[in-house]
């Protein structure tokens, strides 16, 4: 392929957007941006697996890339959009550690992760493995996210976001799963979806606020 | 066929119950659909004791020794389970703490946890299986939250967020799995999934790999197991659901669980040639074992007292695997065996004791011996079993991983012996005035199921006695095929 370079280049293009949208998510405190940020990182997703399946012409990354656009960059962002409006809650409530503090902490997730990355990446044989560590990065700072976080919704989006790291991962180090697996781990998020919307209301209609600080009764002391 | 029908019918079941769930008859149908999944398992049984492993589906199902022996036990405690939830349910909708759609829900959603978790059991294909044990999961939470109060919402969002947050982990480890399987035996097929192709090349498994994937994978399944520190959300989710769910969820999920880590464990110290995974696994063991015995002093809630003491067993159980060889393994199988069968009985007796009683606090519960000599007797010689008492299973297992522990860890075995001993003193100096003394408890309008109690309590006597020989061998058998010889 001649223009395998350039391709190239744009799928690190791509990776490093990934990561920046994970910071952006990290200091964003409102929950309908971090929903925002979250569909441009299923978008992302969508486009950097659309380029790897042309590039290698590997069938199954088509769908992939095509249920990657549908689902995570259209359809979850458009239920957690109406939930948020059903629900009301458009802001999260003070973060735990304060922003300086939680894009620290994340810079230094940044090179632990590169660090955690480097026997994956000399071992995989993919032209993308050097965005592994980035895959990486992008789950941790899911989880500083979900950490750092009051609201149940806002603690959602950064699952969902691991989720978008996760398969980033399984992409750059081996382009994707196999089929059957993308598939079920699909219909297990969506699943996930539903129990979640379910779950909410539920939260509700008992507390009148989807603030989790409700939700912390259950201590040993109990 | 046997096979077929063993997956098949809890997803019908589902399906079923997912319409009819509400009607008079679905406790019964509940116990008719376990009652088929039942024979499939056993059928599939004799099958195997006879043909030896068989794979299914081109290769993406396949029993062996190791978990045919664990969907047989699935099978077994659902179908007490359902026969238990039969009067349970009953009595918690005359309550009105249960209508119609969550009744329609909880049975519908019974069923297709089991399935899920025989999935997760029987697939040979580790991406499927992490898609299996995540189902379990999605399929509970909203079981854990029946109620709807307060604290079993707080209990189901930690469940479904800190165990979502686990299985990722697990995905990830799978991810890894994947990248080292596949240079080995390409990505054609999907069988740098199965787990019978990588058990045959995990000697050619980059190593580095591996164990980066294997701390993904124990850490993500390991949550599951509730596997100090991670084990946050077992108590809660154990405590806040319907009791037969709190039985089916410690004594089925939690096996399930460990079955994945073993597995993964299997592969990976095959490639690794240390024992970097068994020592994190005697690790998390001791570690499960000594916090959770501490815990239990502050357990005011029975069920949550019992959950600790689930987290404190699945702590032993990863410390017998851990140690591994034929000895250890052979007694930590019996150990999951004899755990679940004891602790579900055990939650089946509380079940009806806190319904007399009104409550789940056990300062609250008194003298069930006067009102039910059944359930009283029933709780007391649960408890006996469960601390390890002769003649029950949970002794001969109990001591066959002590004195292994001896000979192998010696280091570890004075922290085992304190830990059961603290536990003892807590949950016997908790249970004793529940069951003597005089009573605060009232009738039920409907008999309490008594008979999954004692067939249970039967059972682990039996195993503590005698254990028959072809079931002997076929521990033989699994122990030594996890030992990877």
């Amino acid at each position: 392929m001649s223009n395998s370079s350039i391709d190239l280049q744009l799928l690190n293009a791509f990776a490093s957007l990934l990561l920046l949208l994970s910071f952006a998510m990290l200091s964003q405190r409102r929950i309908v941006t971090m929903v925002k940020l979250l569909a441009m990182q299923g978008m992302l997703l969508g486009l950097a697996t659309l380029l790897l399946a042309v590039r290698t012409g590997q069938n199954h990354l088509y769908i992939s890339a095509a249920l990657t656009l549908s689902l995570k960059a259209l359809f979850m962002p458009w239920v957690l959009h109406r939930l948020i409006k059903r629900l009301g809650v458009y802001w999260d409530s003070e973060p735990l550690l304060n922003i300086t503090v939680t894009m620290l902490a994340g810079l230094l997730i940044v090179i632990f992760s590169f660090g955690l990355a480097q026997p994956i990446a000399e071992f995989a044989n993919t032209a993308t493995r050097s965005a592994i560590g980035i895959a990486v990065a992008v789950v941790l700072l899911a989880f500083l996210t979900m950490i750092t976080r009051g609201k149940a919704m806002s603690q959602v989006v950064g699952f969902l976001s691991m989720e978008n790291g996760l398969f980033f991962g399984a992409m750059s180090a081996s382009y994707g799963m196999p089929m059957i697996i993308e598939l079920g781990v699909a219909l297990d998020v969506l699943v996930a979806m539903l129990v979640l919307g379910v779950f909410f209301f539920q939260i509700r209609e008992q507390f009148d606020s989807l603030d989790l600080h409700h939700l912390e009764k259950l201590r040993e002391e109990k | 066929m046997e096979f077929l029908a063993l997956l098949v019918a809890p997803i019908l079941g589902a399906v079923i119950l997912a319409f009819f769930g509400a009607r008079r008859f679905a406790p019964e149908a509940n116990v008719a659909i376990s009652v088929v999944t039942f024979a499939a398992a056993c059928a599939l049984t004799v099958r195997v004791i006879s043909e030896g492993s068989i794979t299914a589906a081109n290769e993406q199902f396949f029993i062996d020794p190791f978990n045919v022996f664990l969907v047989t036990l699935t099978a077994f405690v659902s179908l007490n389970t359902s026969l238990f939830s039969r009067p349970y349910m009953r009595i918690e909708r005359e309550h009105g703490r249960v209508n119609s759609a969550q009744s329609r829900l909880y049975h519908s959603m019974y069923q297709l946890f089991i399935a899920a978790m025989l999935i997760a059991l029987t697939t040979n294909n580790m991406g499927l299986m992490w898609v299996a044990m995540e189902a379990a999961t999605l399929s509970t939470v909203l079981l854990v939250t029946l109620y709807r109060t307060p604290s079993s919402l707080e209990a189901g969002w930690k469940y479904f967020i800190l165990c979502g947050v686990g299985i990722a982990q697990a995905l990830f480890g799978t991810i890894l799995l994947y990248v080292a399987a596949e240079s080995v035996l390409g990505a054609e097929g999907m069988s740098a999934l199965l787990w019978t192709h990588l058990n045959g090349v995990k000697g050619q498994l980059e190593p580095a790999v591996l164990s980066l994937a294997f701390v993904f994978l124990l850490v993500g399944y390991g949550t599951k197991v509730g596997l100090a520190p991670l084990h946050n959300w077992l108590p809660d989710a154990h405590a806040e659901g319907p009791t037969p769910i709190s039985a089916v969820l410690s004594g089925l999920l939690l096996n399930v669980a460990i079955y994945a880590v073993v597995r993964c464990k299997v592969l990976v110290e095959g490639s690794l040639k240390s024992d970097l995974p068994s020592q994190m696994l005697m690790g998390f063991g001791l570690l499960s074992v000594v916090l959770a015995a501490f815990f239990l002093w502050r357990q005011r809630d029975i069920k949550r007292l019992l959950a600790y003491s689930s987290i404190e067993h699945m702590g032993i159980i990863a410390f017998a695997f851990g140690m591994g060889g034929a000895v250890a393994n052979f007694a930590a199988l019996l150990h999951m065996t004899v755990h679940s069968l004891t602790k579900s009985a055990i939650f089946f007796a509380v079940g009806h004791a806190a319904q007399k009683s009104g409550t789940q606090i056990m300062d609250d519960i008194r003298g069930l011996l006067t009102l039910s000599p059944t359930v009283g007797w029933g709780l007391m010689l649960g408890t006996l079993a469960i601390l390890g008492m002769p003649p029950f299973g949970v002794f001969a297992s109990e001591f066959l991983i002590l004195t292994t522990a001896m000979q192998q860890q010696p280091w570890a075995t004075p922290i085992l012996l304190m830990a059961l001993g603290v536990a003892f003193a807590a949950i016997f100096g908790r249970v004793q005035p529940m069951v003597f003394g005089e009573t605060t408890a009232k009738r039920l309008p409907h008999p309490p199921a008594l008979l999954p109690v004692f067939a249970h309590l039967a059972l682990v006597l039996m195993l503590g006695l005698y254990i028959p020989s072809y079931l002997a061998d076929w521990y033989r058998l699994a122990a030594r095929l996890i030992a990877g010889q």
